[in-house]
């Protein structure tokens, strides 16, 4: 029963994929000092699937769901607005790759061409409406990722990482996996709003609690909730930055994407199961995130550590019911926009052959450039959560979310440790406005760069303008799930 | 041969390649064959519980996991070979330049 009509709204994913093929063709042909040009042609890319994803919105099939491909797929306004989101982060992306790679002179098609494959990849997990779409969409985003943190290859670092974070992506893969055979086998379809109906009119079953667990963990393992974080301090420090600042960003969404569609969607029956498996997995990692991030001196390291933690407030607002859908879809976003520009700020101070890794690296920042200081203050601040930046409000969503469930006690803990996390966030400003520079290199980045990493941090500022607005329009679209 | 020997294997095939992950502590390549021994329990599991719902989805899915595990192999392997000519080692205890 198909019809060509079906392809309308599905250009956004048949441009990604034509456009990373013609990069990757073009890449072969493009010298590399011109690399410039494929990172013209990616940026260009994502400006586009954003109109096409726009125009359809607009078009008066807003808020209602689209179900397409014999309902494999599903197009939704939930959908359109991670997909807005993830084009927008794409961007920094590709520009703050460009700068990293050229100054580690790997700048080659296929990075841009990966880039571009893993971005198809997050569209299909936002967009998958059965378990086979959903897991293949995982894949091509998991592969790509892989290859993505072993780009540098004759760093043993990079290969070292890669391995670590393939081996322990691919065991997730096989849980989630198991997990939904196990689902397919008590429910007999892979079909998400089938799963639901038959889950709500058959009793309760082992298997099917075996399947939810098994399904939890291979979405914990993806998203790095403790206690399955492992790897993601190794992949942050051991990945290319350019790699890490991706996979910090918009596979996040991703992962968001494929709980809410899995759990929300697909398991909405069996809530009261999962709300307290997801309340202790987001307590356990708001713990162990704050309290590691505390001793590290690498700034990649104590990124790593501080995602686990932001991924805990994350899935706590899944804990909160329908409000907490959107308070969490509002985190997830506004923590991968701050993601990217710490690790934006990463790459801005590098210079040739030489990772700007260490905190002590940022030191006296403020004598040699007080703008980016200042940008890194915003950003910093803003991942702590200080009024009046937008990371506050996130996590007051969220908080609110949670409280208005009844779970007092979570938001208590989760307090409490956001603030002792606030310490390693001021040591950051402390060293970069307090104490001596130890070099005083000059900060030499192209100004295309620069000024996207300024408008990426001053977005911690700009998007309170638009707070309440975002905040409702998360609140609408996730009300249709 | 009811749904339940089948799913036995499974399960069996499943927890074998959890031990050759975790347990195991000598060499990469061991830790590849075991992830791809986790697929093909999955695939039993799907494939036995297919035939008994008289549901043809899960062989459908079958086939994608194994065009999904072959590309998966590719990317594995292919990280081997650049870990294997940096560190000149698959030993599990010498690939710890990293912390965790």
């Amino acid at each position: 029963m198909f019809s060509w009509s079906e392809l309308i709204p599905v250009f956004p994913e048949i441009l990604m994929l034509t456009m990373a093929c013609v990069v990757l063709i073009t890449g072969l042909f493009v010298e590399q000092s011109k690399g410039g040009f494929l990172m013209f042609l990616s940026v260009l890319t994502v400006i586009f699937s954003a109109v096409l994803t726009v125009k359809d919105h607009a078009g008066g099939a807003q808020l209602t769901s689209q179900l397409l491909f014999n309902e494999t797929f599903i197009r939704d306004g939930f959908g359109d607005v991670l997909k807005l989101t993830v084009y927008l982060l794409m961007i920094p992306v590709f520009f703050y790759s460009k700068q990293y790679l050229r100054r580690h002179n790997t700048l080659k098609g296929e990075y841009f061409s990966l880039l571009l494959f893993g971005t198809l990849g997050i569209m299909i997990m936002i967009s998958g409406y059965n378990f086979i779409a959903l897991y293949l969409g995982l894949e091509l985003l998991a592969l790509t990722s892989y290859a993505l943190v072993a780009y540098h290859r004759n760093d043993a670092k990079s290969n070292e990482a890669a391995m670590k974070y393939f081996i322990l992506g691919a065991l997730a893969s096989g849980m989630l996996l198991y997990g939904m055979s196990l689902v397919y086998g008590t429910v007999g379809s892979l079909q998400l709003n089938e799963i639901s109906q038959t889950i709500a009119s058959q009793d309760n079953d082992l298997f099917l609690t075996l399947g939810l667990i098994f399904i939890i963990v291979g979405i914990a393992f993806k998203l790095g909730a403790a206690p399955f974080h492992m790897w993601v301090p190794d992949v942050y420090e051991g990945a290319p930055t350019a790699s890490a600042l991706f996979i910090a960003s918009a596979p996040k969404i991703a992962a968001f994407a494929l709980a809410v569609r899995i759990l929300g969607q697909g398991m909405d029956v069996l809530m009261i199961h999962w709300q307290s498996m997801l309340a202790t997995l987001a307590i356990v990692s708001i713990i162990i995130g704050n309290l590691f991030a505390l001793q590290q001196t690498n700034l990649k390291r104590l990124f790593a550590y501080s995602t686990i933690s932001h991924i805990g407030f994350m899935l706590l607002g899944l804990v909160g019911g329908q409000e907490g859908y959107a308070a969490s879809m509002f985190y997830v976003i506004v923590y991968t926009v701050m993601s990217v520009g710490g690790f934006g700020m990463i790459v801005l101070l590098s210079h040739r052959g030489y990772e700007t890794d260490k905190i002590s690296d940022f030191k006296g920042l403020n004598q040699r450039n007080g703008w980016h200081a200042f940008m890194m203050l915003l950003l910093v601040a803003s991942m702590a959560g200080f009024p009046p930046l937008i990371g506050f409000f996130s996590k007051l969503y969220v908080l609110k979310a949670v409280v208005d469930q009844g779970y007092v006690w979570l938001a208590v803990i989760a307090v409490i440790f956001a603030v002792i996390g606030a310490f390693y966030y001021l040591r950051i400003i402390k060293v970069m406005y307090f104490d001596e520079s130890e070099t005083d290199q000059d900060i030499d980045a192209n100004v295309d760069v620069q000024t996207i990493l300024s408008i990426n941090a001053l977005a911690q500022l700009g998007l309170l303008f638009i707070l309440p607005a975002l905040f409702n329009y998360c609140i609408q679209v996730t009300k249709a799930i | 041969m009811t749904l339940q020997h089948y799913l036995i294997v499974s399960a069996v095939l499943f927890v074998i390649s959890m031990a050759g992950i975790f347990v195991n502590r000598r060499n990469v390549l061991v830790v590849l064959m075991s992830l791809e021994l986790m697929l093909l329990a999955v695939n039993t599991n799907l494939i036995a519980f297919s035939k008994f719902l008289g549901n043809v989805e899960g062989q459908v899915f079958v086939f994608f996991i194994l065009t999904v595990a072959a590309a998966e192999a590719a990317i594995g392997l292919a990280i081997l070979v650049v870990l294997f000519r940096n560190k000149k080692t698959l030993e599990l205890q010498e690939i710890n330049d990293l912390e965790g």
